[in-house]
């Protein structure tokens, strides 16, 4: 059961259940939605960016645990971060779910985005963590709308 | 884990009682571990185990008999050819055909509807026409016609049902019409479990002269197939889901129309002559079977019916029966689960959700307890939209199933509940 609670730790159910900036976004200017099409996973994130820089952002949507509390942890480690920033964190987080990153030896931004390390050991459930990631990415490159099958 | 050679020589009797511990031994997948636990594998209608007598069967086929089929006038062609041949046959018989020309080998029940939307659909319906579908098909019995209707401009209308899965057979009356062209409905919904009065539901159609497909995936595991008493178009079921390998399967056509209707792919072993002006199209069944097809697929399933006729259908059918009551009762008692899909009669398959847990989380956990279940919408969205789910976990259950299983279904999903407290 080791795997399983290194899965869903106390702050990953926690997020599920309050997930934070769980709101349609007013001032948002840039907006994607995010389809994973093999769960039926769904979820919009709204962005306000001002001179490259994410002012706000904030998510609605529906899935599984892990990708709720990916997409609330994820908006509250992007606020206030540059275009550039938020990438490097996509990119970092997206080789420590995949197992190309040990976030303990290997120096990197994530913080308390580590939490997310224990789904390298759930490949099929990888997608879920990133689905909100994969989405921030589109926002920020004003695509409309990304699905984890393309 | 016993050698190949060692499993072959379990062969199964015919039983009184339904001894399930016996029945457990023809199947050596069930026999492993998984995350440390014993394997309970309830995805049988995702797709259901193989036993040694096919794989037996088709290790027979590729060490003694592979040749390609109708072609050689050589020893092992003949051979391949009457093996092949002889499985049509089983398919005949299982599902009561007039004649074994009607079955046309398929790799399952999703190429089989593509073959009649293809060689019917696309040949007698056009625009203007009505198609007529229900609200708990499969995506296979949906995106064809939708594809069909595009291309003709003919019009999809589709049975609604109730909130327990059942189709409103009076809002299907109203639909009829003489624009009906062609009805397509699956026998039991994969994601519900809800049988469909199927005849009725050709009986209706046929007053309008419209053809009727049935998709028989997932009865075709638990119960007896009469096309003849039914008086379907057309029927069609996978072989990998009737305990047989994937890549096989039939769909059945009333030869009638299966003569007067387009063929589905062009190539070899479909023709009678071929010149760069014309070519002839072979006879039925062949007509629709071009190219080398998944022969010792085929030929397992052969195999997969005659252990069903061995073991006894309608013995199986029976505990399947007692062990989708034991579950749903086992399950609906747990506080905070609901079952979805109530359905007076339903077959094999019992969906649930738990209140505040994602489908997706209840799969993973159950897997870690070695538990297989399906979780998602079951290539059924518009079943979850109807229920305003976005998914369920699913149990489907098989002859090989006990109620020992049952019960760690249900502490596995007690303890989802605790995780997610």
């Amino acid at each position: 059961m080791s795997e399983l609670s290194e899965l869903y730790q106390q702050v990953i159910l926690d997020h599920n259940k309050k997930p934070r900036n769980f709101h349609k976004l007013e001032t948002a200017n840039r907006t994607a939605e995010g389809y994973n099409p093999l769960c039926g996973d769904q979820l919009n994130i709204y962005l306000q960016v001002e001179d490259d820089q994410v002012k706000d952002v904030s998510f609605e949507g529906s899935g599984c645990a892990i990708s709720k509390a990916s997409a609330s942890m994820m908006t509250q480690a992007v606020k206030g971060k540059s275009k550039q920033e938020a990438e490097l964190l996509f990119d970092e987080f997206h080789r420590m779910v995949t197992g190309r990153l040990n976030e303990e030896n290997e120096p990197n931004q994530l913080g308390r985005l580590t939490i997310f390390a224990g789904v390298r050991d759930f490949p099929v459930r990888v997608k879920c963590a990133t689905l909100a990631w994969h989405t921030l990415h589109a926002a920020l490159n004003n695509l409309q709308t990304i699905s984890t099958e393309n | 884990m016993a050698t190949l050679e060692q499993l072959i020589t379990i062969k199964p009797k015919p039983v009184e009682v339904w001894d399930v511990e016996r029945i457990r031994k023809d199947f050596p997948v069930l026999r492993q571990t998984v995350n440390g636990k014993p394997l309970v594998y309830l995805d049988n209608a995702a797709s259901s185990q193989v036993p040694v007598m096919v794989i037996e069967r088709g290790a027979q086929y590729i060490e003694q008999e592979h040749s390609n089929i109708h072609r050689g006038v050589h020893y092992l062609s003949m051979k391949a050819t009457t093996a092949y041949e002889g499985a049509r046959e089983k398919v005949k018989r299982f599902i009561n055909a007039r004649e074994s020309k009607e079955c046309i080998f398929v790799r399952g029940a999703t190429e089989g509807i593509n073959l009649v939307m293809h060689g019917y659909g696309r040949k007698f319906i056009g625009a203007g026409d009505e198609i007529i579908i229900s609200a708990l098909e499969h995506h296979a019995n949906i995106v064809p016609w939708q594809m069909l209707c595009e291309e003709k401009g003919a019009k999809l209308r589709v049975i609604p049902m109730n909130d327990a899965g059942e189709l409103l057979m009076d809002e299907y009356q109203a639909l009829l019409n003489e624009r009906t062209k062609f009805v397509a409905v699956t026998h039991v919904s994969n994601a519900l479990g809800s049988v469909v009065p199927v005849k009725d539901v050709i009986e209706s159609a046929h007053k309008y002269g419209a053809p009727v497909l049935i998709d028989g995936a997932q009865w075709a595991p638990h119960a007896r197939i009469d096309v003849q008493d039914l008086d379907c178009d057309f029927y069609t079921f996978s072989g990998h889901k009737i305990f047989a390998p994937t890549g096989s399967g039939i769909v059945y056509g009333k030869a009638a129309l299966l003569e007067k209707m387009n063929p589905f792919q062009g190539g070899g072993d479909m023709i009678k002559s071929v010149t760069f002006e014309k070519t002839t199209y072979a006879d039925l069944p062949n007509k629709f079977e071009a190219g080398t097809p998944a022969i010792a697929s085929q030929i397992g399933l052969g195999a997969a019916i005659d252990y069903l006729n061995i073991i006894g259908r309608e013995k199986a059918a029976a505990y399947e029966h007692e062990l989708l009551s034991y579950a749903t009762e086992r399950i609906s008692a747990i506080e905070g689960v609901r079952i979805i899909g109530t359905a007076r009669e339903k077959l094999g398959v019992l969906s649930f959700t738990i209140d505040g847990v994602h489908p997706h989380d209840i799969g993973t956990i159950l897997d870690q307890q070695g538990i297989a279940v399906r979780a998602g919408h079951h290539c059924a969205q518009p079943v979850m939209r109807r229920l305003n789910l976005p998914a369920t976990a699913r149990a489907s259950f098989a002859f090989y199933n006990t109620k020992t299983e049952i019960d760690q279904l249900v502490a596995a999903i007690e303890e989802v509940i605790e995780v997610f407290g």
